[in-house]
């Protein structure tokens, strides 16, 4: 069957409709990115950053989407409360990919932030939303681009202006809900001025027990010596379908830190592009996966160091087990004249099961000499001695194994600056060894 | 590709060498025919067999009958020919290809003795790059005349060598001979073992080799032999003009052992053609097989003009209980390099080993590596490479661990550096790790840098100039795999890499 054709056709017979239910901005590049998606069609696995996730396959169920905009009966506030103990946020929610605009946390931000709904900012501030939306996410060459920017309706904007920091962590949860299989397409839009401060955690939870297909795209916009710490915890189910491509442009002196930690999930697959286009900029990012059952993660990154004195590290971690398939694909592109890079990339990977599979590629591409550039990259099993170690002193053999992936998977997490997140991470993934669903106390689901 | 012919001239009456009777006269015969080669090119008439350029059915069965081959491997030929036919030339490498014209290539070339019609002219001017390059190279003034262009008796006498060495070898059973000799000879062995490891539909190169490979050579080490001397290809391929379509079969039966070195260990100047070949290597129980090679074809002029390009497929097939396989390679030599020498080791407790030095300079393209693929038990691979990139080349590392699902026990360690000299050129690396297998243990790690200033300041201090500082540094650096080197060839590879990296610095 060809899995293009479904999404073709549903938008030439709703063009108006979508067009209705959005904003200016992001119509103006619906006929560009529908001309994108029919020449590109999804790509197949023999395009080299899509080797190891089946993309056509994901797409061929037939999902509902909801166009009309129609609004969802379920009170997020209520029904999920996703705490973090100790770490007081600014918290909204995402319902599918509408903003959640009737529960608004108290505690104001500084003057000039702005966390609306992206088609609300797109009306309150055209010129900021047009100078930025699809900038970045080239619709040209990535056929989920096209796909996501033909059919997205709303999403999620930060604004943070010039100089200001803003002290509380800006949470969004972004919750999947609906009664019948649904396709979610969502936009996230991130601007931070110069010598801006934020901190973003996105936690991604399904309440309800059905196939979501979930494209996001996500622009980051780092201006000159601005600081964006931003997490993204997936917490879903398998039946989960989410495919995320988020591009950062770095600005000269910008220190952006991305961690991504898939918990629970079906099929996912994080495509991270960082652009660092001033010089002195730093970027840091952190994977952790946790797979079991049949799960699918797949992370995808590019470096693309453009100028000189710039740093990046890379570290990402697996667990894999049962019949999980992990990938991990890094790329660090040092183009000609970026001299004094310097660039670390380390994927360490522990497959529990003869039948979890793993899949590995730290790439190196590079075109300037005053350069230093490592990669490395491990797939093992847990240490026999350290086991036999752990028995000698009467620790269960499945006690001693869960300590040694706890410890393993331990790296990423301390790499986590918020104490408070660290914390909740490091319990949330103890749960998750000891087989128990991750879910946040306080949940309707765990409830 | 386009002077193709060209080649032949390498071949020429063994009347002539001995004609040259001092040293110096010999002296100034290189000089000449140096010069004469970067001036002109080699424009010399040989009588040559040439059959019409082009690539067809008709072509392929008209090499098969001038090699009076039997009737089984015309229809390989075929079937690969048809294969070919339908397949696209692969662009997945990160190299910039010149368009191939396939058509304007002649697949058969029969060199006879020729007679040279031009005799020495000028005596007087020498071309000071080549002749300092042989001094380096150390190459013997006979091997120096070999070299230019005029390989007749130097090649003769690799020949009568090999001859001499085909009947100590026999006595033990041993066959070392071109394959066309052997599809004669030992056809069934020939028959049995023939695109084993490397199918024709494995690639379009490989396919296209099968289609129209002209000669290269055949070894059978029988069961429980060690082969007493080194096997080289050294001088045979420049001798039968066989370098564009060779193909190599090794065959070690069980507890068998050899060490076998392929390629021309001096700068052989050839104008741009391609070269396509296959190896093939089977290893049985408890047998060894050493594969060195050392590349240096011609690379191209400073502005990246013309050189080889060198695209083959190599394999070996660890079939074997405790076989043991271990591929070196010096790669300086070549336009573009497209290489990646494999090992599928399928028999428990097998090893394979792969040591790689690959140099680029000026406008030189390498995309090298390795495959690994762990299919049996306990099964154990390493793999060592080191890249050197100058002036304004591409050097990739490109390779691939697979563990397979029942691999239990399998271990890999990959270690990749790459060494940058000069701000133009580029190093890249791309491993590919597939693990099917919980027991399995895989690392890999890889680092890219400069020469450091301080060595240099360090080497410098103590009264070595900065080229030499550099030759020495980056002759430490490849020490890894040179050692894996049989001696003649590693002094010859490490003054090899002196004079590759030759003008870099400053």
């Amino acid at each position: 069957m060809n899995s293009e054709q479904q999404y073709l056709d549903l938008f030439t017979a709703n063009r108006e409709l979508i067009d209705r239910n959005s904003a200016v901005a992001m119509n103006a590049l619906r006929e560009q990115a529908f001309a994108d998606f029919a020449r590109l069609g999804f790509p197949t696995r023999k395009v080299e950053r899509y080797k190891y996730t089946d993309v056509a396959e994901a797409f061929a169920p037939d999902y509902g989407v909801n166009l009309k905009r129609v609004e969802f009966a379920v009170n997020p506030y209520e029904a999920f409360r996703c705490d973090v103990p100790n770490l007081s946020t600014s918290l909204y929610f995402m319902l599918n990919d509408a903003f959640w605009e009737k529960a608004l946390p108290s505690a104001a931000l500084p003057p000039g932030v702005v966390v609306c709904s992206l088609r609300r900012a797109a009306q309150e501030f055209p010129e900021k939303v047009e100078a930025c939306y699809g900038r970045l996410a080239r619709t040209g060459k990535d056929a989920l681009n096209a796909l996501n920017t033909m059919l997205a309706q709303d999403g999620l904007f930060v604004y943070v202006p010039r100089g200001v920091a803003v002290e509380r962590t800006i949470q969004v949860v972004n919750l999947l809900r609906s009664d019948v299989g649904l396709m979610v397409n969502r936009r996230v839009l991130v601007v931070l001025e110069e010598g801006a401060q934020a901190r973003l955690l996105f936690c991604d939870h399904a309440m309800d027990d059905r196939d979501f297909l979930t494209t996001q795209i996500v622009e980051v916009f780092a201006g000159e010596n601005s600081h964006l710490e931003l997490y993204e915890l997936e917490e879903t189910h398998v039946k989960n379908r989410r495919f995320s491509n988020m591009y950062v442009d770095q600005q000269r002196d910008s220190v952006v830190s991305l961690y991504n930690f898939t918990l629970h999930n079906g099929l996912t697959r994080n495509r991270t592009d960082v652009t660092l286009s001033g010089e002195g900029a730093e970027t840091n990012l952190y994977g952790g996966v946790i797979a079991d059952k049949e799960q699918h993660v797949d992370n995808n990154t590019l470096i693309d160091h453009r100028v000189g004195r710039c740093t990046s590290r890379q570290l990402y971690k697996y667990v894999m087990d049962d019949r999980s398939t992990g990938a991990f694909a890094g790329r660090v592109l040092v183009r000609h004249g970026a001299q004094q890079t310097v660039s670390e990339e380390r994927n360490a990977n522990l497959c529990a099961t003869p039948e979890a599979r793993m899949y590995s590629q730290p790439m190196l591409e590079i075109y300037a000499d005053d350069v230093k550039c490592s990669h490395g990259s491990t797939v093992g099993q847990m240490d026999e001695q350290a086991l036999f170690y752990m028995r000698q002193r009467g620790i269960s053999l499945d006690e001693a194994r869960m300590l040694l992936k706890f410890a393993f998977a331990g790296e990423v997490i301390d790499a986590i600056s918020l104490e408070a997140l660290r914390d909740r991470l490091r319990h949330l993934v103890e749960k998750r060894f000891r087989g128990e669903l991750s879910r946040c106390s306080g949940c309707r689901m765990c409830k | 590709m386009r002077e193709n012919s060209n080649k032949d001239e390498k071949t020429r009456s063994g009347a002539e060498a001995g004609r040259i009777g001092t040293e110096e006269e010999k002296n100034r015969f290189v000089r000449e025919m140096a010069q004469k080669k970067y001036e002109y090119g080699f424009t010399t008439d040989v009588q040559t067999e040439i059959i019409e350029r082009g690539l067809n059915e008709d072509v392929v069965r008209l090499i098969s009958a001038k090699k009076e081959e039997p009737e089984w491997l015309l229809e390989f030929r075929l079937k690969a020919f048809r294969y070919w036919l339908t397949q696209k030339q692969p662009s997945w490498g990160h190299l910039t290809l010149p368009e191939i014209d396939y058509q304007a290539i002649s697949y058969y070339a029969d060199p006879t003795k020729g007679m040279k019609k031009d005799g020495p002219k000028s005596l007087d001017e020498i071309d000071p790059e080549l002749m300092k390059t042989f001094d380096k190279l150390g190459i013997p003034l006979e091997e120096r005349l070999a070299l230019s262009g005029t390989a007749v008796d130097a090649v003769m006498d690799s020949v009568s060598v090999k001859t001499t060495f085909k009947e100590k070898l026999s006595e033990r059973g041993i066959i070392f001979c071109s394959i066309s000799e052997a599809v004669r000879e030992y056809p069934d062995l020939v028959r049995q073992y023939l695109g084993s490891v490397v199918p024709y539909r494995d690639n379009y190169f490989a396919a296209l080799n099968s289609a129209v490979f002209s000669d290269g050579s055949f070894v059978y080490i029988p069961k429980g032999v060690r082969c007493p001397m080194e096997l080289s290809t050294y001088f045979r391929i420049n001798a039968r003009n066989t370098g564009q379509f060779e193909r190599t079969l090794i065959v070690c039966d069980d507890g068998g052992y050899v060490s076998y070195l392929e390629g021309c260990t001096a700068p052989m100047r050839d104008e741009n053609q391609l070269h396509a070949a296959i190896v093939e290597i089977v290893v049985n129980e408890n047998a060894e097989v050493k594969y060195s090679t050392v590349q240096n074809w011609y690379p191209g002029d400073a502005e990246g003009r013309g050189g080889v390009l060198n695209l083959v497929t190599k394999r070996g097939h660890l079939r074997g209980a405790n076989s043991k396989l271990s591929w070196t390679q010096v790669e300086t030599g070549s336009a573009i390099t497209w290489k990646y020498p494999s090992c599928i080791l399928t028999g428990d407790n097998s090893q394979a080993e792969f040591y790689s030095v690959a140099v680029t300079n000026n406008f030189q393209q390498a995309d090298t590596g390795t495959k690994m693929i762990h299919i049996g038990r306990n099964t154990k691979s390493t793999i060592i490479s080191k890249g050197i990139s100058a002036g304004r080349s591409q050097n990739s590392y490109r390779g691939l661990v697979r563990v397979a699902p029942k691999a239990d026990g399998a271990r890999n360690y990959s270690s990749c550096d790459s060494l940058l000299l000069g701000s133009d050129c580029g190093a890249h690396t791309f491993p590919y790790m597939d693990v099917h297998n919980d027991t399995a243990i895989v690392e890999h790690e890889a680092t890219t840098s400069k020469i450091s200033e301080e060595q240099l300041f360090y080497c410098n201090q103590r009264g070595i100039p900065t080229e030499e500082a550099v030759g020495l540094i980056v002759n430490g650096y490849a020490k890894d795999v040179i050692n894996k080197l049989p001696m003649e060839f590693a002094v010859e590879a490490q003054k090899l890499l002196n004079v590759s990296l030759e003008g870099t610095v400053g």
